[in-house]
Parts: C-alpha cells; structure tokens; sequence
C-alpha cells in the first residue's frame, strides 16, 4: 500500500511528482489521446507545478513555447492543441505558461486582448468561443488574461463586474450562470475576477467565508458543495477564495494538508483527488498548489488570485 | 479523473488500453481533416458522431457539428419537416454523449444551441430532465438546463416552486432543490406576488425546513436555507441609520491643532489641524447617494456650501455603510457666538438607496452642539511621544456623559416588528431542543443575537450574551476544525456585550494625562480576534487593542476620529491587513510592534488592499521611482503608509523590520517623528 505510515503529517514526495510530471509529458497512453483536446490545460498545470517546486529549468522552454505558438488561431486565440478550435480556456493557459517563462513579448498582444475582449456580451458576461457558451469562468479567464496582458481597459470592466454579482446567490456564493447553484470552482473564479479588478467589496466575506469552510468534512479534506465528497481540486478553489477574502482562518489547515498528503502517490508521483485513487496531473497541480497556500515548505510561494507563483506576478503587476 | 481506483495495470489491460488509443488517435486525425476541410458528408458527420460517443470532451467537434447543421439547414430551407429530422439527430448525439459523461459541458451546451433554433419539443425536454435528476439530483448541469428550458416555456415561478417542493418531499437532502426554491422563492416574495406576504411565508418556510435540519443535524443541506431565512426575518430591506457621530443630542468642542496640550477639557474634544471635523452617518447596509441633495445640514457654521459627502470605502465603490463629511469650523469669518447647534436631516428626498435597490425613506434627524474654541497656537503639537502604559486613569464617568456618546439605533418607526419578533422567538424554543449538536449550538447563538440586536426594551437588552458567550465556547470544543470561526463570532459577541451599555462600556474608558485627558478606550488583553460594534464607537480617538489575536484591522475605517491606535502584541502578518486604516485620515499614532509582519510567505489580504496587484492604485512618486526594487519588495507597507500621515511609529518585534526596511519606512514616511520609540537621524 503506499500511504506510509511515518510521521503524523507526512512528507511532499516532490522529486517523485517531477518524475512524474515529466514522464506524463511524453505518455501515449489512452488517457492522454483522450485529453489531447486539453494540452495547454495540462501544460499550465505541470509546468506551475514544476515552477513550484522549483524545478521549471528542466523541461526546455524552446520547445513548450514553440509548440504553443503553433496552437495560436487567426482570430489571436489559442486551441487545446494543435489543429483545434480557439477557445478562451486555452487561450489563458497559454499566457499564462508564457507569463511563467517570462515570454509575454513574444506575442502579438495587441491581437491576443482582441480576441478576448472581443468576447464580452452586452450584458457584460462573457462567452468561451464563437458558439456563445456563456460561463463565469469565462469572466474570470477574460479578466485574469488581460490582466496579465496589462490590457484590462480593452473590455467594460464595470459591467463585467457587474455581470459577476449578478451570480451570486443568496448563501454568499457564485454560480455559473444567474440563479446557479454555488460551486466551490465558481465561486474561485468569480472572487478571483473580482479581486483583480478590486471589486471584492461586492462580498459578504462572513456569509461566504462560513459557506467555504464549512467544506472541510470530517477527513480533512475539502469539498466543492453541500453534501458531496471531498477532492484535492478543491484544496485549490476553497482554498484560494478563503485566502482571497481573508478567512482561511475558518478551517483547520493542517489537517487538510494531510489529507493533500495522504493523496500523494508514494511510488510513482502523481496525486489523486483522494487517497488511494488513481492519480493525474490535474490533482497533482492542484494538490501542490494547495500545498503551498498552506505555507508547506519546500513550495514556492502560489498567488490565490492568478494561480500563478507570486515572484511572477509581483513582477508582471509592479514594474510599468 | 475522478473517483478510480489507484492499481498497478495488467499487461493485457495495457495492451487493450493501447489499442484503443491507436484507434482513437485515428478516428481524431481523421476528423481533423474532415473539419479543416469543411467537408460535411453524411459519412464525415458520422465519424464525427463516433468520436463524440468514445469522448464527449472532445470540444473542437462539438463546433464540427454546429457548422455541419448550419450547412445542411442553408441547402435544404426553412421547410420545418427537413429542419427537424436534423435538429432531432443532434439532440440524439448529445443524449448518447451525456449517457457516457453527464456532465459534458460541450454537450449540454450544443443541446441549448439545438433547442435555441426553435424547432424542438420543450416537453421532451423537461422528460429527460426527470431522467437526470433521478440519475443525479445535485447536477448542476441539469439543473442550469431546466432554467433555460423554463425560460423558453415560461413555466411560472410558482409551478416550479412546486417542483422544488416535491424533489424536496421526495429527499431532503438535495441542496440543489434548496437552492433552487430560495431563488424562486426570493423573487415572488420580492414582487409581492399572491401568496407571497413575508410575514405569513417565511414561518411556513421554517417549518418546512426544520424536517431536513431535525431529521439529520448533520446534513448541511438546509443550514444556508435556513440562514437565508433568519436574515429575511431580521433584516430591513430598507436601509436605516443606525449611527451618528456627533449623535444627537450631544456636546462637542472643537479647536485647532494645539488644543490637546491646553487647559483640561471633557470627553467631547476634537482638535484637527484642518479645521474641520468628520460628521459621520453609519448606515446598516451599503448605500449610495449620500449627497447634500439628500442629506441637509442647518447649521451656521460658514464655510460648508459645497459639502463633499464621501462613502468609506475602496476607490472603485460609489456605496458604503459609512458616509463622512467634513465640516469646516474655523473661517476667516468669526460666527458670533461661539455655540453652534447643528440639525442633519435626511430621508425627506430620494436618492439614498441600498445596493440591493431600496430606498431610505423613512425621515430621520438629528441635533447636535458644537462649541468652537480658539486655539492655544503652538501647532507643533504632538512632538511629545505617546506612551501606552504611562499615564492613564481609570474615567470615573458619569451615565450622562457616557449617554452622549450613545445613539439609540433610528426607531423602526412603522417598520412591522412583530411578526420577526414572534418568528424568532418561535425558532429559539424549537432549536433549544437541538442544543447538543452542532447546528443547533451555532443556529441558537445566532438566533439569540439576532433577538438582542431586536430588542429595543432596555430592561431586557442583554439578557441573552452569557448563554452565547456560551454557546461559542462549547463550539470550539465540539467542532474544533472550525475553531477559529467560532473565536471570531465570540468577540464579536463579547464586543456587542461591552458595548451594550453605559455601564459596561465605562470599565473600559480611561483616561491619557499627557494628551489633556483624552478618552482611550482600552480592550487590550481580551483574546479579541475580531473588531465589532464600530457603530457605537465612533467617538473613540484612543484606541488600545493590544495582547490580543487580531490579523487585520477590518472594521475600523468607520473610526474617523481615531488619531492613536495600539496594535501591538496580536497577529498581524502585512502591512496590507491594514489597508483599512488609509481612511483614518486622523491617524498619528501607530504601534504594530510584535507582531507577525514578515514571517508569511501567503498574505491573506493581499487582495483586500488597494494596490496595482488589484488595478486599484498605479500613483507614481519620487520614491517609487527611485526605489523599484524595494517598493516591489514591501509593496503593501509602501501602499499603506504613504496614504497615512503618522508622526510615530513602533514597528519593532516583526521579523520584516531589519536596518533595510526602517530605512525604507523613512523615506515613505518623511514627516515621521517616532520610530520605534526614537527620533530618526539620531
């Protein structure tokens, strides 16, 4: 079995997570056929992982931001992978990965913050592609990308604002959509749109923060919703709104580090969304991630906001 | 991704599973070309359709289809009879889709594109809604479906209240369905729509919901609903007042900057090198509109015709629960007398409204006095350092005075108490029977603050603080996880009981000899983890919080007046948690020594604080520009201390605070005096 049974806490097995990182990279498996439409996704993730613990320096930067160029549309926004469709998701982790690598100027990103903003509905929410599906995760990708960009005054942040609180719901949470249910994903995307734009005082930290907390069950863990089993991810999206609206305080860190812990794969790398599950790279980010809002050491520094390491932000947000 | 089980494969799983990848790989590869070929052959729509069967993730066919349909609808005409047989393919796809993952965005999404065209059944729909919910009730997927489908059919609100009402019946252990009726519920009750009247409703709705919290305490499903309710039944949607400072019917002196190194004075002093004092209105929700089109003050004081009324909070809000404006008291016109009465009156015109849309209608005023007094001029006052240990009395203070600093909440003239007051009650007896569990704890406490915060007979206000006091400490044993949740909610209990009455509140007044005996409020030493009761604190200039559990300052921007403020020995972890204090214009007097500034690498009010990081600050200056490096470095402490004007400081015991940074403090605050109990430069 590999949870072990050492120390009370448990230990990050980072250079195993690397490992596996790495070696997921070049995989063939029927897994990563299947996610193929999701590569940029899965990129970001592990290479913010790496960049966590340190480690960006071994995958070769020519090579990532070569392949993400070649994902890039006419239209300026970017695919899952080569050959597919643009989309908004995509089209923030790929600045995002660049943004790690310190590689901004090399877009066009005049062309980049048009194809976002160009995005924006009238009622200021925002849709993922051409085909109009409307989500506030896409709120939050279109704020948090130019943003990064420095290109926010491209779109009408006011009634993109505006469009977040017209989502939330009357437990203090976020929905995707106006009268949809709280979701611990929604809600990380919605307070993460309104802390970059300053605009958390649309928050009822207290109503909110006591929904949030009151994900921790029993095991430690965290869940996404009311009544539903805890998951790694959500160590990420409870977690960073919680810290975001300053009221981590409200769960009990250490143990939900543990259960991050007890969700590694001892063996092989790789976390799962709980202990004893099969692991991927999705978990395996979020559980780092985690991690380091929970100060562990040995974790670079995470910032709750843009989900990127906070020495790249800090750089991006105060020189001009 | 989610939920399989972690095990080693076998060789002949390995080998299917890479079979299986090849042929995905193929099938993939060759509908690329299909697509940007923009061949849309009844033979490439096929492919299209296997590929979606093994992986509906697969979004880029998704958008395939789309164009396929959009080009098969622009060859064959609007004839309905060739339209639907297409349209009903597609529906047939995305239900095959959703059989393998029902939680495909891609899939439920081209389902509302189809629909959308206007030539499928609604019926069928809300069919295979029944199907999903009996499949998975909490999926929101489904759910967010059948608002579309009911929004295309314009089912009405009460149908699908009913609807909420038999999935409810049905288990009540379906957040979703709670959800969903406090959404409908909300609006008919907000239109006021047959049936709807609060006072009758919302006690029906705690009957109902008691079955899910009774049944199983420990099920949340209907903790947030019942929330919801208690907040309906206690809050107003009309904003009040709820405080003033002055307050009415009291007596302050005002003077210059001098005025605290002169003769003896009362309480009631203000001295202010502007010459100008903060009037400020403390509302109990957010509003907008404050303005002197709403607010009118009679008074003689001269100066003030172009009053600026501003909201307290981050520069991209227009609304706030607390309003100041500064009156101008000394002009190069003397006012006859030196006795000023001051009459604010509001609610008489529109235009004060809530966030949530409500107006501030019922009228209110309030008569104050102000005294001015001519200033002993020496204005290099306060060069003299402030100690917080020496030199303080206890103030012997006599209930008139202390009355003075107390505003009565604004009477809720005509606003229906009684059936609130009932509701409440009702709902304390019956959570009394659940004392021994969690939520009955938590619900209780909350109930018997609601029922203080009610209660306007002063014989019976504050009966019920020890049993919540209580309450809150049986809960940081028997839930421990959420410990500090419940510290927080225990201060602020404990705050609203100091501050409950005269009495109480004396025991902590004292007064400062080297300041002219200036009032300090002391609650330092009190295991406070939270500041509360602001509203009833605004005539506070001295504040000593020291050797207690405090990580930010939140809450006390409202303190306008507060010009010294003692913040050591808590745990304060950045400069950014005390953004809050950038609206203390008054603020001379520092001290965070001893706290935690500097040893977290996460700051947890890193967005609560305006700065670039949050597009809420880019100012340039001189130091910015001469220091990138370390503004980057102390951003927060930069942000914070160039928006104060402190004269002394005390940043000692914080690990943040080496030769480096004092240095840097210096040049972000050159008018300081005190740093650290000495004079710089020395």
């Amino acid at each position: 079995m590999s949870s072990a049974s050492s120390s009370q806490m448990g230990q990050l097995v980072a250079d195993k997570h690397v490992r596996y990182i790495l070696m997921a990279e070049k995989k063939e498996s029927l897994e990563s056929v299947v996610m193929d439409h999701l590569r940029m996704n899965g990129a970001y993730w592990g290479l913010t992982t790496l960049d966590l613990l340190d480690k960006l320096g071994t995958v070769s930067e020519d090579e990532v931001v070569s392949w993400i160029m070649t994902c890039q549309h006419e239209s300026g926004g970017f695919a899952g992978n080569t050959g597919h469709d643009p989309h908004i998701l995509y089209t923030l982790s790929a600045v995002q990965i660049l943004a790690l690598f310190d590689k901004i100027n090399i877009l066009d990103v005049g062309k980049v913050s048009s194809y976002v903003a160009g995005l924006q509905n009238e009622d200021g929410s925002f849709s993922g592609d051409m085909w109009g599906e409307i989500d506030t995760r896409f709120s939050y990708i279109a704020i948090c990308c130019l943003s990064i960009l420095k290109c926010l005054d491209k779109i009408n942040v006011e009634k993109a604002v505006e469009y977040i609180v017209s989502c939330k719901n009357l437990d203090g949470g976020f929905g995707c959509t106006p009268g949809a249910e709280s979701h611990a994903g929604q809600i990380f995307c919605c307070v993460g749109a309104l802390a970059i734009t300053g605009s958390l005082h649309h928050v009822d930290k207290d109503l909110l923060g006591w929904w949030l907390c009151e994900r921790q069950t029993k095991t430690g863990g965290l869940n996404g919703r009311p009544e539903k089993l805890p998951d790694v991810c959500y160590s990420w999206w409870v977690l960073s709104s919680l810290i975001m609206i300053d009221r981590v305080h409200w769960i009990d860190k250490a143990k939900l580090a543990k259960f991050i812990l007890d969700c590694q794969d001892l063996d092989n790398g790789g976390i799962s969304d709980r202990p004893e599950d099969a692991v991927d790279i999705f978990h395996t980010y979020f559980g780092v991630a985690g991690l380091s809002l929970l100060e562990y050491p040995g974790v670079k520094a995470i910032d709750p906001a843009y989900a990127l390491p906070v020495d790249v932000i800090n750089r991006i947000a105060f020189t001009k | 991704m989610h939920g399989r089980p972690r095990k080693a494969s076998k060789p002949e799983d390995e080998a299917a599973s890479a079979a299986k990848a090849v042929k995905l790989r193929s099938l993939q590869s060759q509908f690329m070309t299909y697509h940007h070929e923009k061949i849309y052959t009844k033979e490439a729509i096929e492919l299209s359709t296997k590929l979606l069967e093994i992986n509906p993730e697969a979004y880029t066919a998704w958008n395939y289809r789309k164009l396929a349909v959009e080009d098969s609808l622009s060859r064959i005409g609007p004839d309905p009879n060739l339209v639907k047989p297409i349209l009903d393919e597609e529906l047939r796809v995305v239900e095959n889709a959703l059989k393998q993952n029902f939680k495909s965005y891609g899939a439920w999404h081209h389902r509302k594109w189809v629909l959308s065209k206007g030539h499928s059944s609604t019926g069928n729909e809300l069919k295979l809604l029944d199907k999903f919910q009996k499949l998975d009730s909490r999926n929101f997927h489904a759910w967010n479906y059948r608002r579309f489908v009911v929004e295309l059919t314009n089912r009405s609100e009460q149908d699908e209240l009913q609807y909420t009402d038999d999935m409810i019946n049905n288990n009540f252990s379906n957040y979703s369905a709670w959800h969903n009726r406090s959404v409908l519920l909300s609006s008919l009750l907000a239109n006021r729509a047959d049936g709807f009247m609060p006072e009758k409703r919302i006690p029906d709705e705690f009957e109902i919901v008691h079955q899910a919290i009774f049944t199983d305490p420990d099920d949340q499903s209907g903790w947030f609903y019942h929330l919801w309710l208690l907040d309906q039944t206690v809050n107003v949607e009309s904003p009040l007042l709820t405080s003033s400072w002055p307050s009415h019917g009291s007596s302050v002196i005002l003077s210059g900057a001098g005025c605290l190194n002169g003769p003896p004075s009362n309480v009631t002093t203000f001295c202010s090198e502007t010459g100008s004092f903060p009037l400020i209105l403390y509302f109990d929700q957010a509003v907008g509109g404050v303005s002197p089109l709403t607010v009118t003050i009679d008074s003689e004081l001269k100066g003030n015709e172009n009053l600026v009324w501003e909201p307290i909070s981050n520069k991209s809000s227009q609304v706030s629960c607390v309003w100041v404006a500064r009156l101008k008291y000394f002009s190069s016109q003397p006012c006859g007398s030196k006795d000023h009465k001051v009459k604010v009156r509001l609610g008489n015109s529109p235009g004060i409204v809530s966030s949530r849309g409500y107006n501030f209608s019922a009228p209110y005023e309030f008569v104050f006095t102000v005294h001015v007094q001519d200033t002993a001029e020496d204005s290099h006052s306060q060069e003299s350092i402030v100690s917080w240990t020496d030199g303080f009395e206890l103030w012997d203070a006599q209930s008139k005075d202390l009355n003075s600093l107390f505003t009565l909440d604004q009477l809720n003239n005509g606003i229906d108490l009684k059936w609130r007051q009932a509701a409440i009650d009702s709902e304390i007896e019956c959570f009394r029977l659940l004392a021994d569990s969690k939520i009955g704890k938590l619900t209780l406490a909350r109930l018997l603050m609601a029922s203080e915060a009610m209660t306007l007979d002063a014989a019976v206000k504050g009966v019920y603080y020890e049993e919540i006091l209580q309450l809150y400490n049986d809960l940081m044993a028997l839930d421990s996880s959420h410990h500090q949740y419940y510290k927080n909610e225990h201060s602020v209990a404990f705050l609203h009981k100091v501050t409950s009455s005269s009495e109480s509140l004396s025991r902590h007044l004292f007064r400062y000899r080297d300041m002219n005996n200036l009032v300090c409020l002391r609650l330092n030493k009190l295991s406070l983890s939270r500041i509360a009761s602001v509203e009833k604190l605004l005539f506070v200039q001295m504040l000593d919080l020291s050797h207690n559990e405090l990580h930010s300052t939140e809450g006390l921007e409202a303190m306008q007046l507060l010009s010294c403020l003692n913040l050591s020995h808590n745990r304060i972890r950045s400069f950014s948690a005390l953004d809050s204090l950038r609206h203390v214009k008054q603020l001379k007097v520092l001290d965070v020594s001893h706290n935690h500034i500097g040893k977290h690498s996460v700051d947890t009010t890193r967005y609560l604080c305006s700065s670039p990081l949050s597009n809420s600050d880019w100012s340039q200056d001189g130091v910015r520009g001469q220091n990138p490096g370390l503004v980057t470095k102390y951003w927060d402490a930069y942000f914070v201390l160039r928006d104060l004007n402190l004269k002394q400081l005390d940043i000692a015991g914080n690990e943040i605070a080496d030769d480096e940074f004092s240095s840097f403090v210096l040049q972000v605050v050159p008018k300081l005096v005190w740093l650290n109990g000495q004079k710089p430069g020395n």
